[in-house]
């Protein structure tokens, strides 16, 4: 067993579960999608980016690539919870809320790729 | 490039990890923490001022407590995290830091910028291996010529003494063994505009292998290579290096010419010459009597028979015949640097003396002891070292036997002005006046300083409105109409032509009126800045008319319209 392939899968496939328990529920409801899980979100898909980082070969290339357009969505999802709270103050209308966990949901799209390809690659390897 | 980024990510992982971890930890136990607003109401900071506060705080630039001032709970989490987040970006700009200097980092580095120099090459350029005093010499030569190399060489050291020369060009120099062909072809031996191959190191295998994959990976490359033994020699021939050169061997057909014939000897000194360099005096060797060499190594051994092939007499000092062989007529047993050796080989009724050892200090005190002896002596030294240059040209030796220049030289003519080479072997067939009238003709064009010597070919690059003229206007075009002076036709500018190559046939001294037609090449030989004034006439459509037939034609559409009628 290598530790340092666990902790890369953990973190990966951290990733998109956390991702996918934010974006669950009705989409317009601000209850449904706690502010913290979103933090939560962000922080391991950066953690899952950083470890891809190095790679050389092709399907680490790929990796990287889906955690970038994960976090773009994320980042975007997070400008438009600040701007909505700070800015224009309107608070989390249901257009707001439902514009941030439709971004969300493209990130989950991304990281569902990025899980597929970890199941490839660990296919082709055959140990 | 790629490179460096993926040895930068790949080392910058675990910090930035760490400074990932200590900020989303110092922002969370923010957020949870509850505080009061200015009201004194229990209030919750929010992602995004906690994020604002860790970052300016974790920078250390610190603008205070806000938007309210926290309560001693949250103070005490802000120590927690003031230490964390510090230390973690330390960390990470020490590492970033320890990478940019660490000697991977700064070899990827390299590499790139030396792979990126090289792509940029859009002239043709020369590959030259090896920078030892030989390549030094060289690439001096070629620099002072305008002319582009590249230089590899196993030793950083001698790299980074070439960035302290002052070389009128750019050389980029790259340090890697050059018995690796992945080194050749990243010091450009692949590149489209690598025009030839030089193999100068000290090493026979080394400038063996390097001939044998320059001329496997590109054949159509010229390729020169320095060869210190016989047996190299002939290897190197059977795969087609186009040039191998031995010092000894060339310095040796050197004195020959200058024995047999002075004035072609000055002709080769004065064309060949350094760039700026003053004009040589003629030098005149003896011709009859005995001569005494002391040294029967690689060079004694040239020199002798070259000496005995004029018919002159030998007597041959040697320290170590046993190791070396004796020549035919005997030798004398010493080193040559104490008087009764000389005196044993009869140095007072000699004409020459030939100071041939491999060490620079026996040689200098052969010439001294000797001149004691005997002061009229003709002498020729070898000498070995570049560094002793100073000391060596305090003893007025007649002629300076000097192996790296000697290639140097050799070589550079070979590369630059491969025409002179042949115009050199074509005059050894001429008479001894016929170099003395072309030397009295240099010295009328030249400045007291060696003269610029060129070659040009009729064709779209070299000589546009030529070219265009013979082919489409159906014009006639000699030597004579080249010569003029394009600024007032009836004066000649001082050039003389060498030698022509018109449909494959040689002409020496081409006359004035020779036609020239497309595919000729010339070489010409006259003082600096002549070569300029020529390319108007070559290049310029408007003085080559002028030039031809006196007359300034209008170019514009207008004036073209209005002289007609």
């Amino acid at each position: 067993m290598n530790s340092e392939k666990v902790i890369f899968n953990f973190f990966i496939v951290l990733a998109l579960t956390l991702n996918f328990g934010f974006v669950f529920g009705a989409i317009e409801d601000p209850a449904h999608h706690p502010v913290y899980e979103l933090f939560a979100v962000i922080v391991v898909n950066l953690i899952a980016t950083i470890l891809k980082f190095g790679d050389r070969t092709q399907v680490g290339a790929i990796l990287l690539s889906t955690s970038l357009v994960a976090l773009l969505q994320l980042f975007v999802a997070a400008i438009i919870w600040f701007v909505a709270n700070y800015v224009t103050g309107s608070g989390l209308t249901p257009a707001v809320m439902a514009s941030i966990v439709s971004l969300s949901a493209g990130a989950v799209l991304a990281n569902v790729v990025s899980v597929i390809l970890l199941l490839i690659e660990t296919v082709m390897l055959r140990r | 490039m790629d490179n460096i980024v993926y040895v930068v990510f790949r080392r910058m992982r675990q910090p930035l990890l760490t400074l990932l971890l200590a900020y989303s930890i110092s922002m969370l136990g923010l957020v949870l923490i509850p505080g009061q607003d200015d009201a004194g109401q229990p209030w919750h900071m929010s992602f995004f001022h906690a994020f604002y506060f860790v970052s300016f705080m974790s920078t250390t630039i610190g603008f205070g407590e806000i938007p309210y001032p926290f309560t001693d709970a949250q103070r005490m989490w802000v120590i927690f995290t003031i230490y964390a987040t510090v230390i973690s970006w330390i960390y990470a700009i020490g590492t970033l830091l320890a990478l940019i200097q660490g000697e991977a980092f700064q070899n990827a580095l390299t590499i790139g910028r030396f792979a990126r120099r090289i792509r940029r090459f859009t002239d043709p350029f020369t590959l030259i291996v090896g920078y030892g005093s030989i390549g030094r010499e060289l690439v001096m030569a070629l620099t002072n010529r305008q002319q582009h190399v590249v230089v590899l060489d196993s030793d950083q050291q001698r790299i980074n003494v070439m960035g302290l020369q002052n070389l009128r060009e750019d050389v980029p120099g790259f340090c890697g063994n050059a018995k690796n062909p992945d080194n050749l072809m990243r010091a450009g031996l692949s590149h489209p505009q690598c025009a030839a191959v030089v193999a100068l190191t000290d090493s026979n295998a080394v400038n063996l292998k390097v001939a044998i994959t320059s001329k496997l990976l590109r054949p159509d490359l010229t390729v020169v290579s320095r060869a210190d033994s016989a047996e190299v020699e002939k290897n190197m021939e059977s795969f087609g290096t186009d040039y191998i050169v031995d010092p000894f061997e060339t310095f040796a057909m050197h004195l020959s010419i200058a024995l047999q014939s002075p004035g072609l000897h000055l002709l080769g000194e004065w064309l060949g010459g350094n760039s700026h360099d003053p004009l040589a005096e003629p030098i005149y060797p003896p011709q009859q009597g005995q001569w005494v060499l002391c040294g029967y190594g690689r060079f004694g051994k040239a020199v002798y028979e070259r000496l005995t092939r004029e018919g002159l007499d030998v007597v041959v000092i040697e320290a170590t015949p046993d190791k070396t062989g004796t020549p035919p007529a005997g030798v004398v047993i010493g080193k040559g640097t104490e008087a009764t050796t000389l005196m044993e080989a009869n140095i007072d009724n000699a004409v020459g003396i030939v100071a041939g050892t491999d060490r620079d200090v026996d040689n200098l005190s052969i010439i001294m002891t000797a001149r004691e002896l005997n002061p009229d002596l003709f002498v020729i030294l070898r000498q070995n070292q570049r560094t002793n240059r100073t000391i060596v040209k305090a003893v007025h030796a007649n002629m300076v036997m000097h192996p790296s220049q000697i290639i140097a030289n050799k070589i550079r003519l070979l590369l630059a002005t491969p025409m002179l080479q042949e115009f050199m072997l074509l005059a050894k067939g001429e008479e001894d006046n016929w170099a003395c009238e072309l030397v009295s003709r240099l010295i009328a064009i030249s400045s007291e300083e060696v003269p610029d010597v060129w070659e040009i070919t009729i064709d779209e690059t070299d000589a546009e409105a030529v070219h265009y003229a013979l082919t489409t206007q159906g014009k006639v075009v000699t030597i004579g109409d080249l010569e003029r002076n394009p600024r007032e036709r009836k004066r000649h500018l001082p050039v003389i032509p060498l030698l022509m190559v018109h449909h494959g046939a040689r002409i020496l001294l081409p006359r004035k009126d020779q036609e020239v037609s497309v595919g000729d090449t010339i070489l010409w030989c006259s003082r600096y800045s002549v070569q300029s004034k020529m390319a108007w006439t070559l290049q310029h459509p408007v003085a080559l008319e002028y030039v031809l037939q006196g007359k300034t034609v209008p170019r514009s559409w207008v004036l073209k319209r209005l002289m007609r009628h």
